[in-house]
């Protein structure tokens, strides 16, 4: 039988973590994300799945710890706001650089600075451009409903192991906060000692027996030469990761004469749109990226090629507009409407922006 | 079938767990739910609100900014949210504390004394259940039965000794509310 | 003849390179007290044969490529991050001897939130700490344990504490925290003190194992690089100016 329950996103995205089987989370309060802590201590899953829960003293400490649990091959998940993951970014670097596997996700609030702690959806250049220093990709994974907080954990733990690369999941204030009905997974066992050591044994801190040199897990190279044989194998990844990885939903496409692109919640509400502009007879369609990277470029410049115009509507002042003007290389008029700092467009809103800048 | 609302008052005033209340309902009646609250610093004792949509279809968009319905529990919200609701729409707001009185003649309204009602009873938790009953004889989206159900569900266990009084105060509220003139 | 060629009997045997140390040749600095804390360390590994149930953290300092002599399993910390990345290494794996190798930099400026509050949490954890007063890797730059009048290259005038604020002694500081079960100052500059020093490391890797809580090792080092003195001569000058303000001995536990 199915589990189905009402909860909120960030409830979600702890329940999810304990029935993947995860072995670690680390965290720090922050709004409006600290459900997510709140839920895992309440829960106290080291006394069911064995899962370990610490609240750090901050930030940086809690993705450093993400960094030591993944560096034993083990589950390990972070999660905080905008302002939070700009602390972390130095350690997700230093991850990426160590080519380790593990999931942080992004409950975004509006910035910059501290902001407020509203929705937005300003953190997308963050997510998806690097977000720290050096050559490196965030997979970056942008759910829209409160199910795919819970998918997507499954799903980013995945492909965090498959790659060996940190994967985001980029939420915002609406989906952290919103409750939805939620088809729960069953319980998934932690992996055992002997399952990590044949998934992670020629990499993980996991103990040099005499049978093997030590294992060292750093993203330290003096030689350049080295370092830029060691991107290489990263743009290589990277290239795989394009090819096989790029996922995304369309709504009512393949007549469309005018396409909104949007992610997360902004999708959510776009999907209004459309049905209000299909109403009074516009064909409008909705391309809603989910993996923001790998970015649907080919999707959405095969789409674009049979309509009239593009809007991206973003909680941002234009970000995820730059990689749809990429995609669709100047073929049609590709216009951008958003709010900021934490204010959220209505369907309503969108619908006007629509009109006025692509439809006209 | 889709009821988009908002409810708006203080916070501490059962804004939230109303709506949840709703939220639960609708997923017993196999209806597709989104519960979206106001959140952050206004929750403790400033305004506070919740946007509940329950329909029969995925919901689409959990953000609207126009309302079938909107519930209203002080005069900030009565200010805000007047306005946003659809015409042909309800409004449904307790005349404890409000001054300026709706005032729009292409929406029903209606009125219901669930302060002082919850006084006159000697419970003011039950304020937020006879509001909830109020809204459930204007606006019957879900049965009793599931509400009833619901309701349970959005209690945590050791809650669940005040289920009788808040089942009886769903009754009273539908008794309570009055169309206004 | 060369010393490979000396053929040495078991029973002649007074010393030799504990095998936990790798045969990489250091990168240190002649007369830098690092690589005897390394080899104490490996000893210890050895002596407890717990080699593969060990996990090291290095850190960013001089010691950033501890990695590369002792031949265990280690992870390499972001600067100030060790506590953090062991303290997760730890929780995942109790059943790890789990260390982390930190300078003064490291440790007590760039780190302090780490460790103060993986003390603070009783992380079973051995910190050694290696505190020369200097910032050795980056070319000699004032450390948070620099002495009053020391010069450095960012203090080329001496330390000034109306500029640069005090030295600060950090290991006394966690002595008040539950977490801490054993806190002990030693140093390597003398045979005496290199065995004293290792027993320390021994007792401090016991009580990890044995679940007491964070127990820290701090080494009070000479830097003759950074220092810009011989060998000999900064092991005087440490005797005659770092001990007096660290002194050695057990602080807690």
């Amino acid at each position: 039988m199915k589990e189905i329950k009402l909860m909120k996103g960030n409830e979600v995205i702890a329940e999810a973590a304990i029935r993947c089987g995860a072995d670690g989370y680390f965290g720090y309060p922050i709004t409006p994300q600290s459900e997510v802590m709140e839920t895992l201590m309440e829960r106290k899953p080291w006394e069911t799945t064995g899962m370990v829960v610490v609240q750090a003293e901050s930030e940086i400490a809690s993705i450093n710890m993400v960094y030591g649990g993944a560096a034993c091959g083990k589950r390990v998940l972070t999660s905080s706001s905008s302002p939070g993951i700009s602390l972390m970014s130095e350690g997700i670097s230093y991850i990426a650089g160590a080519e380790l596997p593990c999931v942080i996700v992004n409950v975004s609030r509006g910035g910059p600075g501290l902001g407020t702690i509203q929705p937005s959806q300003s953190d997308y250049f963050q997510a998806t451009k690097g977000g720290a220093h050096g050559d490196f990709k965030l997979i970056v994974l942008a759910p829209n409903s409160v199910q795919e907080m819970h998918d997507f954990v499954f799903e980013a733990f995945d492909l965090a192991f498959k790659y060996r690369n940190p994967v985001m999941i980029l939420s915002d204030g609406v989906i952290g906060q919103m409750m939805e009905k939620v088809v729960l997974a069953p319980q998934r066992p932690r992996r055992t000692p002997e399952e990590i050591r044949k998934e992670c044994g020629d990499w993980a801190l996991i103990g040099k027996g005499a049978d093997r040199s030590r294992h060292v897990i750093t993203s330290l190279e003096l030689d350049p030469y080295r370092q830029e044989k060691f991107n290489e194998k990263l743009i290589e990844k990277y290239k795989k990761v394009e090819a096989n990885e790029v996922r995304y939903e369309t709504i009512m496409t393949d007549d469309a004469d005018y396409l909104i692109v949007a992610f997360g919640s902004s999708a959510r509400i776009c999907m209004r749109t459309v049905e209000m502009a299909r109403t009074e007879g516009y064909k409008v369609g909705l391309l809603r990226p989910i993996t923001l990277y790998p970015f649907p470029y080919k999707q959405i410049a095969e789409i674009a090629a049979h309509t009239k115009g593009i809007l991206t509507a973003e909680l941002n002042a234009g970000q995820m507009v730059e990689d749809v003007r990429l995609a669709v290389n100047g073929a049609v008029p590709v216009a951008h409407f958003g709010r900021t700092g934490g204010a959220v467009f209505s369907p309503d809103e969108a619908y006007e922006a629509l009109k006025s800048k692509i439809i006209k | 079938m889709k009821e988009e609302l908002i409810i708006a008052g203080f916070g501490g005033q059962g804004v939230l767990s109303t709506g949840k209340i709703l939220a639960y309902s609708g997923v017993m009646q196999d209806y597709e739910v989104s519960w979206l609250p106001s959140y952050g610093p206004e929750m403790r004792g400033g305004t506070a609100n919740v946007t509940v949509v329950i329909s029969d279809k995925p919901v689409s968009s959990p953000i609207v900014h126009e309302f079938d319905t909107a519930i209203i529990l002080n005069q900030q919200s009565m200010d805000k949210f007047e306005s946003q609701v659809k015409p042909g729409g309800i409004l449904i707001y307790d005349t404890n504390g409000i001054t300026h009185h709706p005032t729009r003649t292409d929406i029903k309204i209606y009125t219901i004394d669930a302060t002082a009602e919850a006084a006159r009873r000697g419970n003011a938790r039950i304020f937020n259940t006879l509001i909830l009953g109020g809204y459930l004889k204007v606006k019957p989206v879900v049965t009793l039965e599931n509400v009833f159900a619901g309701l349970k569900k959005s209690l945590p266990e050791r809650a669940w000794k005040t289920l009788p009084e808040n089942e009886a105060a769903i009754r009273a509220g539908m008794e309570l509310i009055r169309e206004k003139n | 003849m060369a010393m490979s060629e000396v053929e040495i009997k078991n029973e002649n045997l007074v010393y030799r390179k504990s095998p936990v140390l790798t045969d990489n040749v250091m990168h240190y600095c002649p007369g830098c007290s690092h690589g005897t804390i390394h080899k104490l360390i490996a000893e210890v590994i050895e002596e407890m044969n717990i080699q593969e149930n060990t996990i090291g953290v290095s850190p960013v300092g001089c010691s950033v490529f501890a990695y590369n002599y002792i031949d265990i399993d280690w992870a390499e910390a972001a600067h100030g991050r060790a506590c953090a990345v062991a303290t997760a290494i730890k929780r995942l794996q109790p059943e790890k001897m789990v260390f982390t190798y930190q300078g003064d930099g490291d440790l007590a400026a760039i780190g302090t939130g780490e460790t103060i509050h993986a003390c603070n949490r009783g992380e079973n954890i051995v910190v050694i700490y290696v505190n020369n007063a200097i910032y050795g890797m980056t070319g000699g730059q004032m450390a948070p344990t620099t002495l009053l009048g020391m010069k450095t290259s960012t203090t080329p005038y001496g330390r000034d504490a109306k500029l640069h604020g005090y030295p600060y002694k950090i290991a006394d500081m966690i002595c008040q925290l539950e977490g801490v079960c054993y806190v002990t100052r030693q140093a390597v500059h003398t045979p005496a003190a290199v065995r004293k020093a290792k027993k320390a490391i021994r007792k401090a890797f016991e009580n990890a194992l044995a679940g007491k809580g964070l127990s820290l090792v701090e080494f009070v080092a000479t830097c003759n690089s950074g220092w810009k003195q011989s060998p000999v001569a900064s092991n005087k000058w440490m005797e005659e100016n770092m001990l007096p303000f660290y002194p050695l001995g057990d602080i807690k536990g």
